[in-house]
């Protein structure tokens, strides 16, 4: 039964990831990659790691992928036009394809006579991973917290505009010469 | 219990539970138009049934037999599908959320839940964040400009409310130390609901509100679908069945919020019980009904006393006070309970 649930998720995660590819609209793209971070929850729900999937749902494909739609909604970005595809890609990436298949096929087969994870092996409840996050964890766990807020701040500076800049009052355009210009300035 | 008896136990569990949210969906509907009517010295349905009882099921017929349009301008896949993500969502929430101990029919005993995750809260959070794709992707969808300002709204309004949601709901973790919606409901005996905690279950409480009513898309904060702007929002190009869905997710949040209220901070279940074991195993769904019904009524009252926000209030509101409440509430909560875990105002 886990078998068999475990194939479906992750062929339903691979068929999300090949579509992720093959779809020309952003739309679509974006929506198979919520159903890729979907079926992982699955995978992680199966491992036994319910807290981990939870989040997993709530963060990536709840709140993180809806900022993404959000954004390719506001740009109205179109689809995408067919190329031909470049010569670099074809000289550089099929032997990098290649080199990596064989590559990530020597480790698996390398390693495969290790111990499997047995299902619902791993401490997967809140609590033991609350332990793990606030004891034995807690500096990295600050660190990578601290590393996150920086880049907010970093994302808080690039976006807003110094006030400097801005061009003076008396520059801007009367209603009577522009006024499309005096409204999308309004609008931000 | 064998696995066969466990599997049909579910199934009849499953398919109840449906059929009273739907049917308190429909019915919602019509407290919603009894009492807006009410309020503003009309009668409301009255034509269908005695006190217009029989309205919802009028409205049901009327919906399947109205045309459906499809706009020839429409991208077809996804405006058919985001009525259906909508719902779908809206109705798997009540899964993990319990209405009442459990009952004993013959030699079987299950509780008055679908089933019972030691993560129950998070799967609710996590479901009902997934049913925002149905909105923003049926405005984005419907390829009509009153649509996709309904849709891009809809989408930043509940992301933006989320934050303070979820925040809100931490002080009650902190205070039942699970996640699981029984345990936490178990944690509040003998009258020790967390709206009781003054201040800070009350405080979590009142944030919680107002950031599930924009969760929602409910005045004064139904900006998404603001009538007097956008036509409709983000269901402006919908008919007949897919517009009742939409309709129904929203109805089925609205119950999905009033129970978890409900549970988190009112005690869920709990209240005097008495008499013989049957009473005594129906009582508390009865108590967990009225309460639920108490907080339909207040979504209801609410909408027809307040106006909506302007946009800009309703960012501003969300971002600089109910955020930074939620943050600090947060905070005082869990310095007073690793303080002093039993200390309670209200005894």
């Amino acid at each position: 039964m886990h078998l068999i649930l475990f194939l479906f998720f992750g062929g339903i995660c691979v068929a999300g990831a090949v579509n992720l590819l093959v779809q020309r609209h952003p739309i679509n793209s974006a929506l198979s990659l919520v159903v890729v971070m979907a079926s992982l929850a699955g995978e992680y729900l199966l491992l036994g790691a319910e807290f981990v999937a939870a989040i997993q749902v709530i963060v990536y494909a709840g709140a993180i992928m809806v900022l993404f739609i959000f954004t390719i909604m506001l740009l109205n970005a179109g689809e995408e036009e067919r190329s031909k595809g470049s010569r670099v890609a074809i000289l550089l990436g099929i032997p990098g394809v290649a080199i990596g298949g064989v590559l990530v096929a020597w480790t698996l087969l390398r390693h495969s006579n290790t111990a499997w994870v047995p299902m619902f092996a791993l401490p997967g409840d809140p609590r033991a991973i609350a332990r793990l996050l606030f004891r034995d964890f807690l500096l990295p766990f600050e660190v990578t917290s601290v590393l996150i807020l920086i880049a907010i701040m970093g994302a808080v500076v690039l976006a807003s505009k110094p006030e400097a800049v801005a061009p003076p009052k008396a520059a801007e355009p009367t209603p009577r010469e522009a006024p499309e210009l005096v409204a999308s300035g309004r609008e931000r | 219990m064998s696995i066969t008896t466990f599997a049909i136990v579910s199934i009849i569990k499953s398919i109840a539970v449906i059929f009273v949210l739907l049917t308190a969906v429909a019915y919602s509907v019509w407290l919603e138009r009894k009492v807006s009517a009410h309020i503003q010295n009309r009668w409301g349905p009255t034509r269908v049934g005695p006190f217009g009882l029989l309205q919802p099921l009028a409205d049901g017929v009327k919906f399947i037999f109205k045309e459906d349009l499809t706009q020839p301008y429409v991208y077809k896949t996804l405006y058919i599908a985001s009525p259906i993500i909508a719902v779908v969502f809206a109705i798997t929430a009540i899964s993990v959320i319990p209405f009442g101990n459990s009952i004993t029919i013959g030699s079987i005993t299950t509780p008055f839940q679908i089933t019972d995750l030691n993560i129950g809260l998070l799967v609710v959070l996590g479901i009902t964040s997934m049913g925002v794709y149905g909105v923003a992707l049926a405005g984005w969808s419907s390829n009509s400009k009153y649509s996709l300002l309904g849709g891009l709204r809809a989408s930043a309004q509940m992301i933006s409310y989320e934050v303070s949601l979820g925040l809100s709901l931490i002080p009650v973790l902190m205070l039942a130390g699970s996640f699981s919606l029984r345990e936490i409901v178990n944690k509040q005996q003998h009258l020790h609901w967390n709206f009781f905690y003054f201040p800070f279950g009350t405080l979590a409480f009142f944030v919680y509100l107002i950031s599930a009513y924009a969760e929602t898309n409910r005045t004064p904060f139904d900006l998404p679908e603001a009538e007097s702007e956008l036509v409709a929002g983000y269901h402006t190009e919908y008919s007949a069945m897919k517009f009742a869905m939409f309709f129904m997710a929203e109805y089925a949040n609205m119950v999905t919020v009033a129970c978890l209220s409900t549970l988190l901070f009112f005690g869920g279940w709990l209240g005097p019980v008495f008499g013989p074991p049957i009473v005594q195993s129906l009582l508390p769904v009865l108590w967990f009904c009225l309460k639920v019904f108490f907080f339909m009524f207040l979504y209801v009252w609410v909408r027809w006393t307040l106006p909506r926000f302007r946009y800009d209030q309703l960012m501003a509101f969300g971002w600089k006070v109910l955020l930074p409440t939620a943050v600090a509430n947060l905070v005082v909560t869990g310095l007073v309970v690793a303080w002093k875990p039993d200390i309670w105002l209200v005894k």
